[in-house]
């Protein structure tokens, strides 16, 4: 008797394999135990199916790819046969082929999914010629670099940009032999839209998309004598940085971290959960004023630089809703490049403040021009967790067997609650520990609140604190920060505090973590963190007393002027993209006027094409041709006031087509007449008269 | 031969067509690919500014609209010459030996594969015209010419050549 197939089962290298939801057989045959390599498969990500490495043969259809295929009651799946073997093999030479294999200086090297095929494939030989078209590297964005000499195609970024991120700041472009991921028209990543998120370095299976490395420069200050180097550590970097000496994910190693950093020279090593603790008294606070005025709701957090220039390029109505808090790596640099020059008696020019962030954004955020003054960053250099475990190899420093050691004083002292800041949710659990006590008066039972926590990348909760009712949304992800945002846009969103963190999972899930294989990584690194909070003394950042301790000495007031001067910030819309504009009018005739109109999403959305359009056929029709250029530009920064037309030296704001006509007309006289009219036309404020 | 169709509108019209052509489409991105070729029947080519403006009125990145742009050799990101001459070398013509006739072209024009930019005539490769039994194949603007040689090909660049030095 033929035994007959078991129902809602597969047979995989003639073992029966049961369906239990499976989307795919790539899931079902993972599941079994057997690891069939992929480049271009993401199970957060849609399929895309090019990469052919995925193949498995079933009985009766052929060899067909497994991670497009949905598993059928019945199927016969062979995994590995001759054939299979064979085009994979293929497939990975012809990527070798064109791809530079400069394998020991990649950055990749280690964690390369091509590298690891090619071995575990034995490809031994590359049967074909090389062809590789050597192109430029872009370096130009301060948080990840781009080798298109190593990019294998898979589309795995560009899927990430446009579905986790809703940024789409990179495409495929071009085709055949020239095909290539590129920003938009070919530019450089840095000038384009990109957030720095880093997301795509992490899918990336090759060296193609890295984080750009800053170990040179902190070498460079370690190694000069008349430095005083100071590092400080975020909290999501003790529970990541295990990874890359074997430890499982999630393993809270502060201890050897601690003890590390001082082994590789750093003159005071301090935590920056002690600036998040901060942090926490001042966003507390500026919410707490909020709601009672019941004004800028929903308080957006501010600390991810990822999310924050989301914001300035796509919402910048939304940009008063966000916290003006700085992040606490902005703070903590501000504060310490205030405070240590007379605390350790050395000059500040003479002080080097390093963070290790588990975050690309955070190397852009430290060079935005807000935080440097008169040449000195308040932040000198960000390296990333990953880079962190190199300098302690590159060291020679055997990392598991360190006898742990603890932060510097008073800098190194932090509560849970600055620790919690690793996790998506953490800051609005920070935020509730602080404003529950300060609104009762009364101690809290307990400090923990788990409603708040979870994995969705889109979580709501209510709370009640002494009758009052706050709806919190806990967000992570750009595409979810979208969703939420969008309701802000329509007036449907009820929120009173929504917290965004860019990457998904928030920032234990930072594109500067090791790069992990393990599919449960950022649930364990989560579990860390929150272990981590319970292991610590203190709970609430208000019983920071070394915070508590800052304002008595020198901050002054929470909220008051000099902790607004130091901690918080300003933003300002953002254009997307380098301006090159639509010239309509330019040529000849000697003194023409300049007229830009701005044709930005923002100034679109409000008309401007109308005020455009009125302005070109008022400038034809009286043959304003040879005295005017009138261009298109996308985006002047000024969005909130859009539509926004620039006519010589004049900015009007909320332009219609009758008030741009006027100003035309207005600013062509005085040209004639030799004078611009500038000054007594503007009028969007009253500063200067 | 006829010179290639680009309209004389004034940039303000052309804008304006612009316009019109995203809103006869319903500004839905969907509608990327003819809305691209219409501005490039507008322009003769696809400037990158009005790429740019498409990308922000349809809500499409920037990097996508440049994305299917570029895939296309259809399209062209630079501005064309008066003539393009366009040589097939789909698997028909590139049996029938199109790729001498594609140096012959650079010869006659003094330019090379290198730098093939020339005012006048631009060359455009394109896969398959689907006129394969004519192969090899060149077209151009719109008039098509079978079975070419390098010799024919030279003669027709010089005809061209001679043509417009006439009209200067
Ligand atoms: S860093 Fe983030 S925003 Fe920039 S290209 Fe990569 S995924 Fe997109
Ligand atoms: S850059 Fe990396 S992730 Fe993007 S297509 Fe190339 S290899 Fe794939
Ligand atoms: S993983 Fe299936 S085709 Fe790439
Ligand atoms: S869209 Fe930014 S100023 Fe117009």
């Amino acid at each position: 008797m033929t035994k007959k197939p078991v129902e809602n089962t597969v047979s995989i290298n003639g073992r029966p394999v049961a369906i239990e939801g499976e989307r795919n057989l790539l899931e079902i045959i993972r599941k079994a135990g057997i690891d069939l390599p992929t480049f271009c498969y993401h199970s957060d990500l849609s399929v895309y199916g090019a990469c052919r490495l995925c193949l498995v043969e079933i009985e009766g259809r052929g060899i067909v790819g497994s991670c497009s295929t949905p598993p059928e009651p019945g199927m016969k799946i062979k995994t590995h046969t001759e054939e299979i073997r064979e085009i994979r093999k293929i497939s990975v030479e012809l990527l070798l082929a064109n791809h530079d294999n400069n394998c020991p200086t990649c950055y990749k090297s280690n964690n390369c999914q091509l590298q690891r095929i090619a071995r575990q494939l034995g490809v031994e030989s590359i049967r074909f010629g090389q062809v590789l078209d050597r192109k430029p590297v872009d370096t130009s964005s301060p948080s990840v670099t781009r080798d298109p000499n190593k990019c294998v195609l898979c589309g795995d970024c560009v899927r990430v940009c446009s579905e986790i991120q809703e940024v789409g700041a990179i495409d495929f472009a071009h085709r055949g032999h020239q095909a290539s991921v590129l920003p938009a028209f070919g530019k450089d990543l840095g000038e384009v839209e990109c957030v720095n998120c880093g997301q795509c370095t992490v899918v990336c299976p090759t060296g193609a998309l890295t984080p750009r490395s800053e170990m040179e420069e902190v070498w460079k200050d370690l190694m000069n004598p008349d430095l005083c180097v100071v590092v400080c550590v975020a909290p999501a970097v003790r529970v990541g940085l295990g990874e890359s000496f074997e430890m499982d994910p999630g393993t809270i190693t502060t201890g050897q971290m601690a003890a590390s950093l001082k082994m590789l020279g750093f003159d005071q090593v301090y935590d920056t959960s002690f600036a998040a603790d901060l942090t926490i008294f001042e966003e507390g606070s500026e919410f707490l004023q909020r709601k009672a005025k019941g004004e800028k709701l929903p308080q957006f957090t501010s600390c991810c630089p990822g999310w924050v220039k989301f914001t300035e390029q796509y919402y910048p109505e939304l940009l008063e809703k966000l916290s003006t808090c700085k992040s606490p790596q902005q703070m903590f640099g501000a504060l310490l490049k205030d405070r240590l020059p007379e605390m350790l008696g050395i000059a500040k020019e003479k002080i080097r403040i390093v963070s290790v962030m588990p975050c690309t954004a955070k190397k852009y955020e430290a060079k935005r021009p807000e935080f440097i003054h008169d040449g000195i960053a308040d932040v000198d250099h960000v390296i990333t967790t990953q880079e962190l475990a190199r300098m302690i190899k590159a060291a020679g420093i055997l990392f598991s067997d360190l006898t742990p050691e603890s932060f510097d004083m008073p800098f190194g002292f932090a509560t849970g609650a600055g620790v919690l800041f690793g996790n998506s949710g953490g800051v609005t659990e920070a935020v509730l520990r602080f404003a529950a006590e300060k609104v009762t008066g009364k101690q809290l039972q307990s400090f923990e609140f788990k409603q708040v926590r979870g994995e969705s990348g889109l979580r709501e909760a209510a709370i009640t604190i002494d009758g009052v009712q706050l709806k919190l949304a806990v967000v992570s992800g750009l595409k979810n920060a979208k969703t939420v945002a969008e309701q802000v846009r329509k007036g449907t969103c009820e929120y009173d505090i929504v917290e965004v963190m860019a990457c998904p999972q928030g920032c234990i899930g930072g594109a500067g973590q090791p790069v992990s294989r393990n599919p449960h990584a950022k649930k364990m690194r989560t579990k860390g963190i929150y272990d981590a909070d319970k292991m610590m003394p203190l709970h609430k950042s208000q019983e920071n007393i070394f915070v508590a301790d800052c304002y008595a000495k020198f901050l002054g007031d929470v909220g008051g002027d000099k902790a607004h001067h130091l901690l918080h910030t300003h933003y300002q819309s953002r254009r997307r993209l380098p301006d090159e504009g639509i010239a309509f009018f330019s040529g000849n005739g000697g003194q023409r006027l300049k007229v830009d109109v701005c044709l930005g999403t923002n100034c679109f959305i409000k008309g401007a094409q109308d005020v455009l359009n009125g302005l070109l056929g008022h400038a034809e029709e009286h043959k304003y041709e040879n005295m005017v250029d009138i261009r298109a530009s996308f985006c002047f920064e000024q969005c909130e006031e859009g539509p926004t037309v620039k006519i010589g030296a004049v900015t009007l704001n909320h332009a219609t087509v009758d008030t741009a006509v006027q100003a035309l007309s207005r600013e062509l006289e005085h040209q004639l007449s030799g004078e611009s009219a500038a000054k007594d036309e503007c009028t969007s404020c009253s500063g200067c008269k | 031969m006829q010179a290639a169709t680009e309209t004389h509108a004034t940039p303000a019209e052309k804008f304006a067509n612009v316009c019109s052509i995203l809103e006869k489409h319903g500004r839905h991105p969907a509608r990327l690919i003819p809305i691209l070729q219409a501005v490039q029947e507008e322009y003769g080519y696809l400037p990158e500014e009005v790429l740019a403006y498409v990308g922000v009125a349809l809500d499409v990145p920037a990097a996508r609209v440049y994305g299917v742009a570029t895939f296309y050799a259809h399209f062209a990101l630079e501005p064309r010459g008066k003539y393009i001459v366009r040589l097939c070398n789909g698997t028909a013509c590139h049996v029938k030996k199109s790729i001498p006739i594609l140096d012959a072209l650079y010869r006659a024009l003094g330019v090379t594969e290198k730098k093939p930019k020339h005012e006048l005539i631009t060359i455009e490769i394109v896969a398959c015209l689907g006129a394969c039994g004519l192969a090899p194949v060149l077209v151009i603007n719109e008039d098509v010419y079978g079975q070419m040689t390098p010799a024919r090909a030279a003669k027709l660049i010089d005809e061209i050549l001679e043509k417009e030095a006439a009209l200067v």
